[in-house]
Formats: structure tokens, C-alpha cells, sequence
């Protein structure tokens, strides 16, 4: 990595940690005396949007979906409930994805035909997953989620992602549905191409990510780059471009469930989603310069904390 | 040294099109539809400083104890500023489908039948999931 996208990473995490855990850290002791009568309603609004926004550059440039990061933090953190919150992470991660979207498509970094085949599963499995997450008890589903969340990080923290994996024998699946590209790797100037494997498992495990995205309200955007990459043998930078993209279309699905729910606070979902969108442009911009590896472990430790608060939340020992 | 280009496809392109737009669209309903809620300019269902004595309560109590209806109820009250604001959330969400349905065209005339495939069945799971038939 260049001097100049290692200095843009540092003072994007040394920034970013100061202005999220700063308002979280009062929000957790506001939410300890009543937060109804502490603070102000406009407060929230406000603070949702300043921690959106950072939320939404991280979450480009990590790969893993705004609502991967939201739904804990404005769960743990702030005083709406978890119907609501999940709501706003699956239209966050979808406003997120979207607004990245066009310039990771034109630079040809997400790929449609490797996206389309797992968006069918994904979106198909997170509306089963978005009823089941009303069906369930607040506490049971944030314990849950806790757990989830700590899978996660554990996943992130061992599982070795590969810049460019090998795939020695390619799919017959993959060959079929023409899931191969090239794109022009900006920091070498080279262009590379790639094929896929192993694309029935992959698609497999697509039915259970999508399914936790829905009832969880998180996107599905942890998972999707482990899967392309580590499963299918996709090129990093193309598995966080595709994930991101990917994320759009298996958040739509969910996100009409909640909506037609009636888990909507526009309240809160409208600066969230405003601050995201406007974030994520700026990650996506980021993201064509450096390289995702070096905000792999602020994003583990921020996974790591937010899990824990869920947890303990969903068990009653830290209300 | 001249720099090459590796040119998406025509797809590809009519997605990021719809996308961009889209969510230029979206965007600015949002934060208008938005500042009229804030503003007061439309009257909202739920007057703003109550707001705190229902956001921590479950959807299912939420909408009992403030009589809002769920699904597509909304578009009956869009006078309200609340209510208002599901016009961008809508189109957002909504989004999607019709960068879906830009790409249909295409993958028709390429005759690329798998791909077509996957794309109607893929919006008519989503058409059924903004329905609200799928939803309590």
C-alpha cells in the first residue's frame, strides 16, 4: 500500500473511533437514566446521522454491508426498539449498496453475472428470515444476534482472504452461467482475470446468509465476501465490490417485509440511510485506491464490542 | 504510457444507469419529504415530541397505540408529514425492481435465456415481497 492510502486508512479509522464511540459512550449512560426524558427528541436524529455517515465509509471499505455495523450499534446504543432497528439496518444496507452501487459496476469491480444467480437466493431466504425475526422475542432474537455477531468477528479474525485465489478447476456450473471476468487492478495498472469454483456449495451457503440478513436486519455483506472469495475463488477487491452490490438486492427483499410491517420510523430511518448513502459514495471512492485489508481489524474490534453489548442486552445484564 | 480500458457490459452499465439515477431520485425525495416532516409543514399523525413515548415500544404496540395502519396504509394519510416521508423509503426500496426490469430488454435481445430466467423470477419475488401479502 502506497504512503498516501495507508495515511488516508489511519486517519480514517483514528477519526472514525473518536466520533462513534464518543456519542455511543453517552448514549449508554443516557440510556441508563430513561433516555425519553434525558434528551431532547431531535438529539437522536442528529447523532443518527453523524454516526451513519461513518458507518457508511467504513462498511464500503470493510465490505461487510452498513447494516452489519448499524443494527448493533443503534441497537446497543440508542433508545428505539429492535423492530424499528431492524427495519432501518436492512434500508440502511440497502441505501448503502445502492449508493455505491454505480461507480463499482462501471469500473467493473461488482460483476452482475456473478451477483444475479446468488441475489435469487438471498433475497428469496431474507424474507423468510424477516418473518421469522417478528415471530421471536426481542431478547431471544438479541441474544441471537449477539452470537451471530461473535461468529462473525471469529470468522473475520481467522478466515485469510486471498487477493488473488487460485482456482484450479473451474465450476461447470460457473462455466455455464459465464460467472468469469476482468478488471483493470488500479494499483499495479494490470489487468486480471478471473474464473469461479466450487459454485454449488457457494450458492448453498447463500440460503443461510440471506436467511440471518432478513431476521436480523443486518444485510448480508459480512458474509457475501467470504463466500466469493474463500468459497468461490473471486479476487478480493471484486468479492467487496460484488458483496456490496449484492447487498442491495437481498436487502430489497426484507425490507418490503418490514416496511409492509409497519417498522418503519421515518424519524430514524431518514438520517440514517442519508448519513449512510453519503458515506458510502465517499468509501466507494476510497475503495478504488486502497486496499481493504487495512481496516480489517478496527472493523473486528467495533464487530467485537457491539456483539458483546448485544448479548448482554438480549440476557438482561446490561440493559 | 496510454492507460486501457476495460469497458463493462451493456447490462451492466443499464443497472449502474437505473442505480445512479435512482438513487439521485431517491435521495432528494427523501430530504424534502423529510424537512417538510420536520418543519411542520404538513401536520404529522404522530406530533414530534411525542415521538419518544412510542419508538421503544414493538411494532405490534407502536401502531396499536398510535392507530397506524401497517402495509401500504400510508398512501391513504400521505397528506401527513410522516406519512409523507414513505414516498422516498418506497422508492427506495422499490428501486431494485426497477433496475431489474431495465435489464430484461437486454438479456432478451442478447438471447441470454438463463439470465433472463433469473431475472423475472428474481422480480416477481421481490414484487411479492412489496405486495404486502407475505406481511401480518
Amino acid at each position: 500500500m502506497s504512503q498516501s492510502s495507508k495515511k488516508t486508512a489511519i486517519t480514517i479509522l483514528s477519526s472514525s473511533f473518536i466520533l462513534i464511540a464518543n456519542p455511543a459512550l453517552a448514549l449508554a449512560k443516557a440510556a441508563e437514566s430513561n433516555p425519553q426524558t434525558t434528551l431532547a427528541w431531535w438529539v437522536w436524529p442528529l447523532l443518527l446521522f453523524a454516526v451513519s455517515f461513518l458507518i457508511g465509509v467504513l462498511a464500503v471499505l470493510a465490505g461487510i454491508g452498513g447494516g452489519t455495523l448499524f443494527v448493533p450499534i443503534v441497537g446497543g446504543f440508542f433508545p428505539f426498539h429492535m423492530d424499528f432497528v431492524r427495519g432501518a439496518g436492512l434500508l440502511v444496507a440497502l441505501s448503502g449498496s445502492i449508493s455505491a452501487g454505480p461507480s463499482l459496476l462501471k469500473e467493473r469491480l461488482a460483476d452482475l453475472r456473478l451477483t444475479l444467480p446468488a441475489a435469487f437466493i438471498t433475497s428469496t431466504s431474507s424474507i423468510v428470515g424477516a418473518m421469522v425475526g417478528f415471530a421471536l422475542p426481542v431478547n431471544i432474537l438479541q441474544t441471537a444476534l449477539g452470537i451471530t455477531i461473535f461468529c462473525i468477528v471469529a470468522f473475520m479474525a481467522l478466515a485469510k482472504n486471498s487477493e488473488y485465489p487460485l482456482v484450479k478447476k473451474v465450476s461447470p456450473l460457473g462455466k455455464a452461467l459465464k460467472m468469469n471476468g476482468i478488471y483493470l487492478e488500479s494499483s499495479t495498472g494490470e489487468e486480471v482475470m478471473w474464473e469461479v469454483h466450487r459454485v454449488r456449495r457457494s450458492l448453498a451457503t447463500f440460503v443461510v446468509v440471506g436467511f440471518a440478513a432478513g431476521m436480523f436486519g443486518i444485510g448480508a455483506g459480512w458474509a457475501n465476501v467470504a463466500v466469493l472469495n474463500l468459497m468461490m475463488g473471486v479476487p478480493l477487491k471484486v468479492a467487496v465490490a460484488t458483496s456490496n452490490f449484492l447487498t442491495s438486492m437481498s436487502a430489497t427483499s426484507a425490507a418490503w417485509i418490514c416496511i409492509n410491517n409497519g417498522a418503519i420510523l421515518p424519524i430514524m430511518l431518514v438520517p440514517s440511510i442519508i448519513g449512510v448513502m453519503l458515506g458510502s459514495r465517499v468509501g466507494a471512492k476510497i475503495l478504488v485506491k486502497t486496499k481493504p485489508a487495512a481496516l480489517r481489524y478496527f472493523v473486528i474490534a467495533m464487530l467485537f464490542l457491539t456483539g458483546l453489548r448485544m448479548l448482554l442486552k438480549g440476557l438482561a445484564i446490561w440493559k | 504510457m496510454e492507460r486501457k480500458k476495460i469497458e463493462a457490459t451493456e447490462e451492466q452499465l443499464a443497472y449502474a444507469k437505473t442505480l445512479d439515477i435512482g438513487m439521485k431520485v431517491g435521495l432528494s425525495t427523501l430530504l424534502i419529504t423529510f424537512f417538510i416532516y420536520v418543519t411542520g409543514i404538513f401536520e404529522p399523525h404522530i406530533p414530534l415530541s411525542e415521538l419518544p413515548k412510542y419508538w421503544a415500544l414493538p411494532v405490534d404496540r407502536y401502531l396499536a397505540e398510535t392507530k397506524l395502519g401497517a402495509g401500504w396504509s400510508w398512501l391513504a394519510q400521505i397528506g401527513k408529514g410522516d406519512s409523507l416521508n414513505f414516498l422516498g423509503i418506497a422508492f427506495l426500496a422499490g428501486l431494485t425492481i426497477i433496475a431489474y426490469l431495465t435489464l430484461i430488454p437486454i438479456l432478451i435481445k442478447k438471447k441470454d435465456k438463463v439470465y433472463l430466467f433469473l431475472a423475472v423470477i428474481e422480480v416477481m419475488v421481490l414484487l411479492l415481497a412489496a405486495s404486502g401479502v407475505l406481511s401480518g
